[in-house]
């Protein structure tokens, strides 16, 4: 107190009056009826948003009904329950397809475990965050809610806060947490065969400090020839 | 029929209840809708302060947020607690809201005061009447007991809750605001021996104009007690003032991190609302007493001299929005106090600093009375204050004694 440090506690706060504002006006869309766009900050890459299942070109799931992703599941928030595809009229291109899927958002932490364990990469994530809910059911969402559509967009449902350009690159997030955020996967897109959306730019890479461990060579994924 | 006493009533019975009737109605709606805008106004400075936006969408600048909070409040399940004391519980929150309502009685919020003849009377219908709902002999001594009755309401809340976190609130909340109130009134004695009288009106008309001429020389400053009175009691009345508030850095009462919310955690919907209320509406009456007692009230700077009434009301009201403007920096700049900071800040410098002020001032006032000469005021004053020095520095050695003390003992018990 002796040395004025009190003092000069106020005069920097009194500073903070004139500086920019590190946030902006956000609403939550309530302002758009009277023309007040809600003000947001773009979202960072690798955003961990709300999932979305992803289908092949031709409408085929991706997913197998394999269960990793409820396995890995830390929250143990996903449940998935495999079934024997039809020979006749498949659901997905292997043996088994997913026939119970459902994720709990009540319980989800995106942490995006689920991603990194899907073999076939059915499961990413998209950057929708802000939903919500009023009753403990509808925060289950079911694979009828997390499927992609015909045109390979995640599906827009009524409680959820969609804006214009979020529905694009699904799943951007790939090249991060894959093997693709290896130096050799450098300037590749290699996750072809979705339905056009979720392929990005790719990253800067890492060849600097990357050294060639030997490890498997990407592969050419996403050649399902139907 | 007699209301309150004032001198202006005519006996003419109907017109006085009309009058007081008005004046009660707007000074309540006024404090409403003054606690819903100083929340707001709280909101965004302090957002400003934080560089955030805060409230922007209920209203233009989002200022009815405090409506539509009060609202949904209004709306939520009253629960009162197993363990409550029911009657207790559901008198606490008035015991904190009405004397919250009632000291703003007092508080002269207009009027003409300047010139010779400007004495704050105000016509209404014919009858002459002042700007505040009542102006008693007692003054601000209303205040004083208001104030020590709030106590009672944060008190009550506590322990009637049933439940160990709001009883260490409201433990912590009677203890702090004693003891506080013994420095604010010290504050306020020393007021009162400047202004010579308790009521609100006579020190509004007391400090208008232009100050005594000193030395000859015309003192262009406002006859505010600011100057007479000096700035230390000034400091510890908005220090103190502050601490009754339970404001930050005062709000352990209140600290999030270690009680919850105090006493008012087992309080939800209309009730915690009343708290809130009260706590806001406190911080307007304390700014309007600090602007009554030291800034002049209605009265503003002296070179300036408009008509009229409203111009009292414009001045108070910015004299008012400037000590709320100070209490939200005072929350954005200080931590919180540690609860033997908060004892010691009010015990060991607050009140001898204040009662020493005192103490200064009646040797002036009475130098003045029996018009001593200069000879007399530096011998009598170099006693003073070496009594001041021997006061002090035994006041020191008892403090660092105590301290001393209590280490030992801890070291005994810890080893």
């Amino acid at each position: 107190m002796a040395d004025g440090s009190y003092l000069k506690g106020f005069g920097v706060t009194f500073k903070k009056l004139f500086e920019d504002r590190v946030t902006g006006d956000y609403r939550g869309g309530k302002g758009l009826a009277k023309g007040k766009p809600d003000e947001k900050r773009p979202k960072a890459d690798r955003l961990h948003g709300r999932h979305v299942l992803n289908r092949y070109e031709d409408g085929m799931e991706k997913c197998i009904g394999c269960e990793l992703c409820a396995g890995v599941c830390p929250a143990k928030c996903i449940y998935v329950r495999g079934a024997d595809n039809d020979p006749e009229a498949p659901t997905s291109p292997g043996e088994r397809f997913g026939y119970v899927y459902e994720i709990n958002y009540l319980r989800c932490i995106h942490c995006d475990l689920c991603v990194e364990a899907c073999p076939t990469q059915a499961i990413t994530e998209s950057k929708l965050f802000e939903f919500s809910f009023t009753n403990r059911s509808d925060a289950i969402y079911t694979k009828n809610e997390l499927l992609v559509g015909d045109d390979g967009k995640p599906q827009q449902l009524p409680w959820e806060d969609w804006r214009a350009g979020e529905d694009q690159m699904t799943s951007g997030w790939m090249r991060a947490t894959s093997p693709a955020g290896d130096h050799r996967y450098e300037g590749m897109v290699h996750w072809a065969g979705e339905l056009g959306y979720g392929v990005r730019e790719p990253e800067p890479g890492q060849s600097a400090d990357g050294e060639d461990d030997g490890g498997a060579r990407p592969v050419e994924s996403g050649t399902h020839e139907g | 029929m007699m209301f309150a006493q004032d001198p202006l009533y005519t006996g003419d019975w109907l017109g006085d209840v009309v009058i007081t009737a008005i004046k009660v109605v707007a000074a309540f709606t006024f404090l409403l809708v003054a606690v819903m805008l100083n929340i707001w106004f709280l909101r965004k400075v302090i957002s400003d302060f934080q560089n955030r936006v805060g409230p922007n969408t209920a209203g233009r600048w989002g200022i009815l947020q405090s409506l539509a909070d009060g609202i949904k409040l209004f709306f939520k399940e009253d629960l009162v607690p197993d363990n409550a004391d029911r009657v207790s519980f559901k008198l606490a929150p008035y015991l904190s809201l009405v004397p919250a309502f009632l000291v703003f009685a007092i508080i002269p919020i207009g009027g003409d005061f300047n010139g010779d003849d400007g004495d704050g009377v105000v016509t209404i219908f014919g009858h002459d009447t002042l700007l505040q709902v009542a102006d008693p002999p007692v003054g601000v001594l209303w205040f004083l007991a208001m104030s020590s009755l709030a106590i009672y309401g944060v008190m009550l809340a506590g322990w009637s809750s049933g439940s160990k976190y709001p009883l260490i609130g409201s433990v912590r909340a009677s203890a702090q605001m004693v003891s506080y109130e013994a420095a604010l009134g010290l504050a306020l004695a020393s007021v009162l021996l400047v202004s010579g009288t308790l009521s609100t009106h006579a020190m509004v008309i007391d400090q208008s104009g232009q100050g005594p001429a000193f030395f000859g020389i015309e003192n262009i400053l406002p006859a505010w007690y600011l100057l007479p009175v000096g700035v230390v009691p000034f400091v510890v009345f908005i220090i103190a003032g502050t601490a009754e508030l339970n404001h930050p850095p005062f709000d352990l009462v209140e600290a999030e991190q270690e009680i919850v919310g105090g006493f008012h955690t087992e309080y939800s919907s209309i009730r915690f609302a009343l708290f809130f209320l009260a706590e806001f509406m406190n911080q307007i009456t304390m700014g309007a007493l600090l602007v009554t007692l030291f800034l002049g009230g209605p009265n503003g700077p002296a070179f300036f001299f408009p008509e009229g009434w409203w111009i009292g009301v414009f001045w108070f009201f910015l004299k008012l929005m400037g000590f709320l403007f100070l209490l939200v920096w005072v929350r954005a700049t200080l931590p919180r106090f540690r609860y033997d900071q908060l004892m010691d800040f009010g015990w060991k410098l607050l009140i001898p600093l204040s009662l020493g002020w005192f103490i200064l001032l009646a040797f002036i006032q009475i130098g003045r009375d029996e018009e001593w000469s200069t000879t007399q005021f530096v011998a009598l004053g170099a006693g003073l204050a070496a009594a001041f020095v021997a006061l002090a520095g035994m006041l020191g050695l008892a403090i660092r004694n105590a301290r001393n003390e209590r280490i030992d003992e801890m070291e005994d018990a810890h080893g």
